[in-house]
Formats: structure tokens, C-alpha cells, sequence
């Protein structure tokens, strides 16, 4: 079993839903990265998602563009992405680390190449913003042979169809975008979010993830009702933006927003186990 | 080369592609974030009923020819043609549309198909202005909100054209991401697409993004090759031996060439900025010096580094200021068909200056790399030989470049 697998199997016997930071790699600086992944976990995190930095990441908003663009400062490579999952493996081998980013740093890689390198650097899943199922086969094959999981993104716009198609190519989690916009715009509607995961739980039976415009413990707290996963960018990497300055407060502060939200998050299963 | 075109035409049907998918071969496809991929389904499937309906047919030939001016001449530059001393050199004058440059065939094309699918608002990205010129001004005749995204850069470069798309009751948004430039502008343009897409048409303005973008464009700007390929004959009763158009995205080059794809003695070039030199790595070259990837949607040629980052480009003219290509160009190249070089900026201001003073035709910048590369090729042609070009916009809104780069105050 996949250690994203089997980390959703433990939380569901907790009654517990799982809360999924996202930080790019390399921002503000490459050094930040392993000890803030560590400080995540501490604080709460069950999978990590680590974003590769890209010139053009055309699905983010203005936040995690401008996280790329400092990560990028320092030439952040996909290759680099890997040594930093490396390290953090020397002393976390149980926390999943799903690498989430644009195509092209693995298409220049070369699919297999890269599904391999991820796997020995003790990489989970990838999740790839631009590329649908349609054009996923290739990349997919490779990831499964190296025991990778692929995970897709679903959004307001996928029917039933396309949800299936997902499912079969997909494993590990599905990852829902819960609106019709970039990461980090404030538009999240739970009502809205509710109906459509009830679609995609009668097409899939993979744990589903729920991302974009989740800010703040009481949005986490309220999506964590229904989904089996928070997934939380934007209103973490506005913190570490903040901090950009003293590098070396960030392992420390910024991770306060997920303990927060895993605070919110327990309250609601435990009161829901009650 | 041209034993090369030959085979090429014989063994694969150019014409026929993209395949269901949007591929041309390895190129082209879908690659964007699952929101958009409805919506991309939902304008295919409408652009492909009405690219058969006589009656949106009949309302594009109309605009074409009453709002556009087509068809546009074709015109034999005789003086440039005795000068050079070789082959026969017909301009395709798209300088002469509505708006200046061959931009409008398409955004007339998607403003149509956009008011059919009900959309009322429409939104653009644009390098040099010119595109953003074009849909605002579709926009204005169609009384649709327009927003045309502009990198941060390009608006400092192009005051004039920005000042245009305002005249014409668009709103320009100036891009401060990235390389604050046409890329960014595109996706900046993407980003605002996925949040509206509901009552929103994405006019992309060259032929490249997702399907059925490449295919789409280069159906609306085809219409420069049909009218050309009727004109030669009409003129000197024969086809060209060659066709030479810029390819930046390669709208124009594409809509030159692809009603010729299956004549497969007429040999076709693609002219890239080649900025201060291919072999200075500052040019804007990528079916010359790049490698393919994926980037707006599309696989393709890019401009890249080693790690897969999007690298700056760097040419004189800013229509030609992109990392990326048409996918249909990337398959002509790697298939033999069509043949890429890349001329520098010096070498296209001398074209520029050259047509201007001996025929009297101003040239934009961008065109001005397919005369350069002309200038080389046609002397070492036959006197009854024929190059056609596609003059695809005229030079008034380059003035001031050339200007600041002769050290010259206008």
C-alpha cells in the first residue's frame, strides 16, 4: 500500500480528516524548505504537497506566483526539489509528500527518469496542474511503475464523465478545486462544494481532497465536515512571504495557521464521533 | 529540400490534421488545469458546427470583405525584384486590412463564433498592441466588454497602441508577473478565462494554446493562402516556388501556408527573430535553437532552459517577442514540409528600410524578417521564378522603434 493510502486508512479509523499544507519549494530561499516541511508536520500536517517552482504557473493566483518567482531567484530546479524530499526523509519516512506542479520541468526530465529519481528520493504522488487525463497516459504509466501515485485535480466543470475517467487513471486522492478560478481568490461557497462532492464520491471511491480558497480554521473546519482532505496554499505562503525577510523565523511562525486549522479541523470529528 | 517536401506531402496528409485530439503528431493537444478542459469541449464542438453552417459562413465572408477590406492584393514588387536579381517577389499586402495587420481575420472569425455561443464578454493577450487592437476593435463594432492583458513592459513600449484599444472602449491590463511580457499576458489572460468562463470568450490571437485554438486560428486566417493561391495563378498562371512569411506565434505564416500544403513543389520558409543572433542565445527562435515542451496549453518548440523554465526571448519586433510556437509549425518542421531560419534584427530593419524606399510600402518589423530572409534566397533563384511573402502588417507602428534605434527624436 501507498504511504498516501495507507495515512488516509489510519485517519479514517481516527475519524479524523487529514489536513494538507502546500508550500513551493525553495521559497524564500532553498534552505527554508526541509525544516519548515518538519515544522509543518509538528504542527499538525498530514501529507505535505510541495510545489515545483515554474516560470509560468498559469492556474495560481498572485500569491503563489510570486512564491515561484522568489524560488526561482535562487535557479530552484526540479532537480533540487528532489535532494530537499531526500533530506526530509531522513527523519520522516511516514508523512506523504505529494509533488504538485506544471509539466514541463518533467517533460524536460523525461517521464520515466523523473518517475524514478522521485520514487528513490521517497516522493508519493504528483499531482500536475496542466495536464489532464486526456494527455496523462504516458506520464501515468511511468508514475504507477515506479509506485507513484497520480492525482488529478476535479473541478466545478468536470461531469460524470470526466470524474470516472479520473478515477481510473487517478490514485492515492482526488484533489476537488472548489471554484472556477486561480489558487488563493476568495470565492469558496461550502454549499456549492457539498453538492458537487457528493457527484464525485458516486464516481470514485478515492478519498477526495478539497483545495482553493481555504484561508483560515473556521473555512478548513467547515470543508473537513465533508471532504476527506484540506488542502491549504495560499494562506500558508502569504505567511511565509511575510516572513521572507528573517528566513529564519519561518520554520517557527508561519506553521501557526495550520495548527490552527488542525485545532478547528479535530473539534468538528470530535464532535461529529460524539 | 524540395525532394524533402515531397516525400513529406506524399506520406503523411498534412491537411488533415489536427487528429480528433488536437495533435499534430507529437504536438499541439490540451494541456491545461481541468476547469477549463468543458469549456475548451464546449467551443470545439461549437466551432465545429459552425465552420460548416453557410449562415455563419455568410456573415464571416461579409465582414471579411466590407468591415476587413478583403480580399487584400497581391502585389508584384517589381523594382525590389529587378534590384535583388533573381526570382519574382508578389507581396500578399494584409498591411492594407482594417487595423493594419492580418490580426483582424481572426478576431472578426471568434467575435462572430463568440456572439453564437452567447458570450457577451471577450478578453485577449496581446504583445505589440496589435492583437489587442484587432479584438478591441471587433469588440467595439459587436458591443461586447473587452479586456485586453498587456505585460507591464509592452505597454511602456507600445503607448500608442494602448492608447487605441482605450479609444475603442477596451480595458488594458497591465501584466507585472513574470517577464511582464506577451507569456505572461497570456497567462494572465488564462487565469482570467478559468475565473469567467462562464460568460467569457478567450480570442486567442495566434495559433497556439489548446485545441481547438491552433486549428481554429489557422481556419480564419487561411483565408490569406486561398486568396493568394487563386491570385498567383490569376497573375502568372502558375504557383510559386516558394512562400516566406515571420512566424512568431505563426498566425500569418500558417495562414500562407496551409491551403499550399499539398502543392508539393512549393517550397515554404518560416522566419524567426533571430534577435542579435541565434548564436548569442538572445533571439526569439524556438523551432531554430529551442526543444520541445509544454507551455500555454499546447506541446511545442519553447524557448527553455535545462530545468524547463520558460527563458526570456529577445527581438526588435514584439510580435515576434515569444517562447513558444504554433504546434502546426512544430510538425511542419520536424516532418520537412516547411524549412525555419532566423534572421537577425539588423538584417530586418534593413528590409524594413529597403521595401520602404523602393517600392513605397512600409513594412511592419515582423514582416520585415520575411523580407530579410527574401532578400537572401530570391538572388539565388531563376529570373521566372515566384516568392510570395506575406506582408502581414504595415510599419506605422513601428516608427518610433526604428526611430530610437537610429538615434533619431520623432
Amino acid at each position: 500500500m501507498s504511504r498516501i493510502a495507507a495515512r488516509f486508512g489510519a485517519l479514517r479509523e481516527q475519524g479524523r480528516k487529514a489536513l494538507i499544507p502546500y508550500i513551493t519549494a525553495g521559497d524564500p530561499q532553498p534552505d527554508v524548505t526541509v525544516p519548515l516541511m518538519h515544522a509543518l508536520v509538528e504542527a499538525g500536517a498530514d501529507l505535505l504537497e510541495l510545489g515545483v517552482p515554474f516560470s509560468d504557473p498559469m492556474a495560481d493566483g498572485p500569491v503563489i506566483q510570486a512564491a515561484c518567482e522568489r524560488a526561482l531567484k535562487h535557479h530552484v530546479s526540479l532537480t533540487q526539489v528532489l535532494g530537499m524530499v531526500r533530506r526530509f526523509r531522513e527523519t520522516d519516512d511516514q508523512t506523504p509528500v505529494v509533488l504538485m506542479g506544471y509539466l514541463n520541468p518533467i517533460e524536460v526530465m523525461g517521464y520515466a527518469k523523473f518517475a524514478s529519481a522521485a520514487h528513490d528520493a521517497g516522493v508519493d504522488g504528483v499531482l500536475t496542474v496542466d495536464l489532464p487525463p486526456e494527455e496523462a497516459h504516458e506520464l501515468v504509466d511511468s508514475l504507477k511503475a515506479s509506485q507513484l501515485d497520480p492525482i488529478f485535480l476535479a473541478a466545478p466543470t468536470s461531469d460524470d464523465e470526466r470524474l470516472r475517467r479520473m478515477a481510473e487513471c487517478g490514485s492515492g486522492f482526488l484533489y476537488y478545486v472548489s471554484f472556477k478560478g486561480v489558487t488563493g481568490a476568495n470565492r469558496l461557497d461550502i454549499k456549492s462544494v457539498q453538492q458537487k462532492l457528493a457527484q464525485i464520491r458516486a464516481n470514485t471511491n478515492l478519498p477526495v481532497g478539497v483545495g482553493f480558497g481555504i484561508s483560515d480554521a473556521e473555512s478548513a473546519a467547515q470543508v473537513a465536515e465533508f471532504a476527506d482532505a484540506v488542502v491549504v496554499g495560499s494562506a500558508l505562503v502569504k505567511r511565509i512571504a511575510a516572513l521572507a525577510n528573517r528566513p529564519e523565523d519561518i520554520a517557527g511562525q508561519a506553521p501557526a495557521i495550520i495548527a490552527e486549522m488542525r485545532r478547528a479541523m479535530d473539534d468538528v470529528a470530535v464532535t461529529a464521533v460524539r | 529540400m524540395v525532394m524533402q517536401a515531397k516525400h513529406a506531402a506524399e506520406s503523411v496528409s498534412l491537411k488533415d490534421l489536427p487528429d480528433a485530439n488536437g495533435h499534430f503528431g507529437p504536438y499541439g493537444g490540451r494541456f491545461v488545469a481541468e476547469t477549463l478542459m468543458g469549456p475548451l469541449e464546449e467551443l470545439r464542438l461549437a466551432y465545429q458546427k459552425y465552420a460548416k453552417d453557410p449562415d455563419f459562413q455568410a456573415e464571416l465572408d461579409a465582414d471579411l470583405a466590407r468591415f476587413v477590406g478583403r480580399p487584400s492584393p497581391l502585389y508584384h514588387a517589381e523594382r525590389w525584384s529587378r534590384k535583388l536579381g533573381g526570382a519574382q517577389i508578389y507581396l500578399k499586402r494584409e498591411d492594407l486590412n482594417h487595423t493594419g495587420a492580418h490580426k483582424i481575420n481572426n478576431t472578426v472569425g471568434q467575435a462572430l463564433l463568440a456572439r453564437r455561443m452567447g458570450k457577451k464578454r471577450v478578453i485577449a493577450e496581446t504583445g505589440a498592441g496589435q492583437h489587442g487592437v484587432a479584438t478591441a476593435t471587433v469588440a467595439a463594432r459587436f458591443g461586447m466588454e473587452c479586456v485586453v492583458y498587456m505585460g507591464a513592459e509592452d505597454i511602456q513600449r507600445q503607448a500608442i497602441n494602448v492608447y487605441r484599444m482605450r479609444l475603442l472602449g477596451a480595458r488594458v491590463v497591465a501584466v507585472e508577473s513574470g517577464s511582464k511580457t506577451l507569456k505572461d499576458a497570456l497567462n494572465e489572460a488564462m487565469r482570467d478565462w478559468v475565473t469567467n468562463v462562464d460568460d467569457t470568450f478567450y480570442i486567442i490571437g495566434t495559433v497556439a494554446g489548446p485545441h481547438p485554438y491552433p486549428a481554429m486560428v489557422r481556419d480564419f486566417q487561411a483565408v490569406i493562402g486561398r486568396e493568394a493561391r487563386a491570385q498567383i495563378l490569376e497573375q502568372a498562371g502558375r504557383l510559386p516556388d516558394a512562400l516566406i512569411a515571420c512566424v512568431g506565434g505563426g498566425s500569418n505564416a500558417i495562414g500562407l501556408f496551409y491551403p499550399f500544403l499539398e502543392d508539393s513543389d512549393v517550397a515554404m520558409y518560416g522566419v524567426e527573430g533571430g534577435g542579435e543572433g541565434v548564436e548569442t542565445g538572445r533571439h526569439a527562435a524556438p523551432l531554430c535553437a529551442g526543444s520541445p515542451g509544454v507551455l500555454h496549453g499546447n506541446r511545442t518548440y519553447l524557448m527553455e532552459d535545462r530545468d524547463g523554465q520558460i527563458i526570456e526571448t529577445h527581438s526588435v519586433s514584439a510580435g515576434l517577442d515569444y517562447p513558444g510556437v504554433g504546434p502546426e509549425h512544430a510538425w511542419l518542421k520536424d516532418s520537412g514540409r516547411a524549412r525555419y531560419v532566423a534572421v537577425t534584427d539588423s538584417q530586418a530593419l534593413e528590409a524594413f528600410h529597403e521595401l520602404t524606399r523602393t517600392e513605397g510600402i512600409m513594412p511592419a518589423l515582423e514582416s520585415s524578417h520575411a523580407l530579410a530572409y527574401a532578400s537572401q534566397l530570391a538572388p539565388t533563384m531563376d529570373k521566372d521564378q515566384i516568392v510570395v511573402i506575406n506582408l502581414s502588417g504595415r510599419g506605422d507602428k513601428d516608427i518610433h522603434t526604428v526611430a530610437a534605434l537610429e538615434g533619431i527624436e520623432v
